[in-house]
């Protein structure tokens, strides 16, 4: 299944979710297929993916609160630990395993990503760019750990606990040999892929093994 | 809203043991209206002491349906939109055949002549319900505790007809700890000189050892926060100790209470039978494994268990989640908030019913 192309659809969906990784990831989701959303909140994307695309989604989310609005809206969202959860599902049990913004966030992230390239035929992840800028800018001028407004916690707070850059993943990928089928780069808005590690806040992949 | 319970006769009753019930009665209650696809039918399963009075006022008696605070117009199961359907389970008291019933081959009450019955036994008796009213498919079956056994045995047993199941605050199967608490219940009965080898009809009912089991009933549906919040260690009507073994605390006041009320209105029997079908229950076991038992059909799932309640604790239903999700079943799971213990599913019903809402409209929407 390739990756859909239509670029038409974008300021649409912009709106709609107002986050442009949502963005980027319900252009990549192709109509009719299924979909598994790790960390999906409210389920706002899976509810979107269901009405505009006709897929049939389902999510995993640890907030209880944001699990019982998902539910309300229809999307059938499981309560649980994503770094567990993903366990139980066969193999090749869905098209895309998306996990947006929450790699940096998990205990292992290589079993994480091993478990999705196993569940989905496609991983769709979305993380913030650790190499951007700002970020080197940031800890050359103060020599702490870098603050900036993708990565705004004091270290003894922050979730983020494996830091990554956009070439930290692919060379993962290469190691692993996993197909990168696209890499879509943001800072705000899209951006190229020149100097990407150093200009793009935000990085999408999607890959297959 | 004024309700009837209605009774229905069937000609039998096959059961797992190998016997068969002829004929058998079912009183049941229906709410709102079917609809002319007939896709809107819910049916409704109560717990070890329920009956068909689910919702509503009753016309004989005038009391309130024991879930009536989730079924009724614009409630969580939203008699305005669906048809509702409850009937007493098999082996009850409250008007279905159980073992108070008399048995027509003697003339008598069945007493412990009536057959040991099962979850799966109970679900047949309501299939048989269900299809005497020109119901073929069910937008959900539901049910909270024992009520959820019979929804997960529903979509098990009825793939085809279960478009999808909400079982609440349940389990594929007893622990040793539910066992234990249920037989600790059927002891207290067993051992009061009234209960006779339960040949009692027509004479004195056991009912100190009925009262003694619902008070160790309570004592699992609450939870040690809960009874804190409502009795702490507070005396009742005294200032000091009695120094004496009349109730002193105001828990011992409540259990007692609510043992001698349960007496009016539930034979000991039917707790016997009906806890001993509890504890049967498995659903693995028949099929293999929990995954199997749910290898065939398209029903959507809910499944919502809460933090306090230490009798059906949440991991016997993530248990069931897992083996959906290994057979890539459609399924949603939350685990609500409450202090409530394992009564939460019919007392704390602010979240339960916004997310019992939504997914019925978006089952509706979708499957019916």
């Amino acid at each position: 299944m390739p990756a859909t192309t239509d670029t038409r659809r974008k300021p649409f969906v912009r709106e709609i979710l107002g986050r442009s990784d949502y963005a980027i990831i319900s252009e990549l989701v192709e109509p009719d297929s299924k979909v598994l959303d790790l960390g999906c909140g409210e389920g706002e994307l899976l509810a979107w993916l269901a009405v505009n695309k006709g897929v049939e989604g389902r999510g995993i989310e640890i907030d209880g609160r944001k699990v019982q609005r998902a539910i309300a809206r229809g999307v059938s969202v499981f309560q649980g630990d994503i770094e567990q959860a993903l366990g139980s599902y066969p193999d090749q049990s869905f098209d895309y395993i998306i996990l947006s913004q929450t790699l940096q966030e998990t205990r292992w992230p290589l079993k994480v990503l091993e478990e999705m390239l196993r569940v989905g035929k496609y991983a769709i992840v979305a993380f913030p760019n650790f190499g951007h800028w700002s970020v080197r800018l940031a800890m050359l001028r103060t020599g702490r750990s870098p603050r900036t407004q993708c990565f705004p916690y004091q270290w003894y707070e922050s979730p983020n606990i494996h830091f990554l850059t956009i070439r930290d993943f692919e060379i993962l990928a290469r190691d692993k040999g996993w197909r990168v089928e696209r890499e879509i780069f943001l800072s705000g808005r899209r951006i190229g892929t020149w100097m990407s590690n150093l200009m793009a806040e935000v990085a999408v992949f999607l890959v297959q093994r | 809203m004024i309700t009837e319970t209605r009774n229905i006769r069937f000609d039998s009753l096959p059961l797992d043991c190998g016997e068969t019930l002829s004929p058998i009665e079912v009183a049941y209650e229906t709410y709102g209206t079917l609809n002319a696809a007939k896709s809107n039918a819910i049916l409704i399963c109560h717990a070890l002491t329920g009956d068909a009075h689910v919702a509503g006022v009753s016309a004989s008696d005038g009391k309130p349906g024991w879930w009536d605070s989730m079924v009724g117009p614009g409630k969580a199961f939203d008699t305005s939109r669906y048809f509702i359907v409850c009937a007493n389970v098999l082996g009850g008291c409250r008007g279905t055949t159980g073992p108070g019933s008399v048995n027509p081959a003697s003339g008598k009450p069945y007493a412990l002549g009536f057959p040991v019955i099962t979850v799966p036994d109970m679900v047949r008796l309501q299939k048989m319900l269900v299809d005497a009213l020109g119901i073929e498919r069910l937008l959900t079956v539901t049910g909270g505790s024992m009520g959820g056994m019979q929804a997960l045995e529903w979509a098990s047993a009825y793939p085809e007809t279960v478009i999808s199941a909400i079982p609440i605050a349940t389990t594929a199967r007893h622990s040793a700890q539910q066992i234990a608490f249920n037989e600790v219940g059927r002891q207290a009965i067993m051992a009061d000189p009234d209960w006779n080898n339960g040949d009692y009809y027509g004479g004195q009912p056991p009912a100190r050892g009925l009262a003694v089991a619902r008070m160790v009933g309570h004592i699992t549906y609450m939870s040690d926060e809960s009874m804190r919040q409502k009795f702490g260690r507070r005396l009742r009507d005294k200032e000091t100790f009695g120094f004496d073994f009349s109730a002193d605390f105001e828990v011992e006041s409540y259990l007692r209470y609510r043992g001698t009320q349960f007496v009016n209105r539930f034979d000991a029997n039917s707790y016997l039978y009906i806890t001993k079908a509890m504890d049967y229950f498995d659903l693995a076991a028949r099929s293999g494994s929990l995954a199997d038992a749910f290898r065939n059909g398209k029903s959507r799932f809910l499944l919502i268990s809460f933090t306090s309640d230490w009798l059906y604790p949440s991991y016997q239903s993530v248990e069931v989640v897992e083996a959906l999700r290994s057979m890539n079943r459609d399924v949603a799971y939350c685990e609500l908030p409450s202090n409530y213990g394992h009564d939460a599913f019919l007392v704390d019903v602010g979240e339960q019913t916004e997310v019992i809402h939504g997914f019925l409209a978006s089952t509706f929407k979708a499957r019916a």
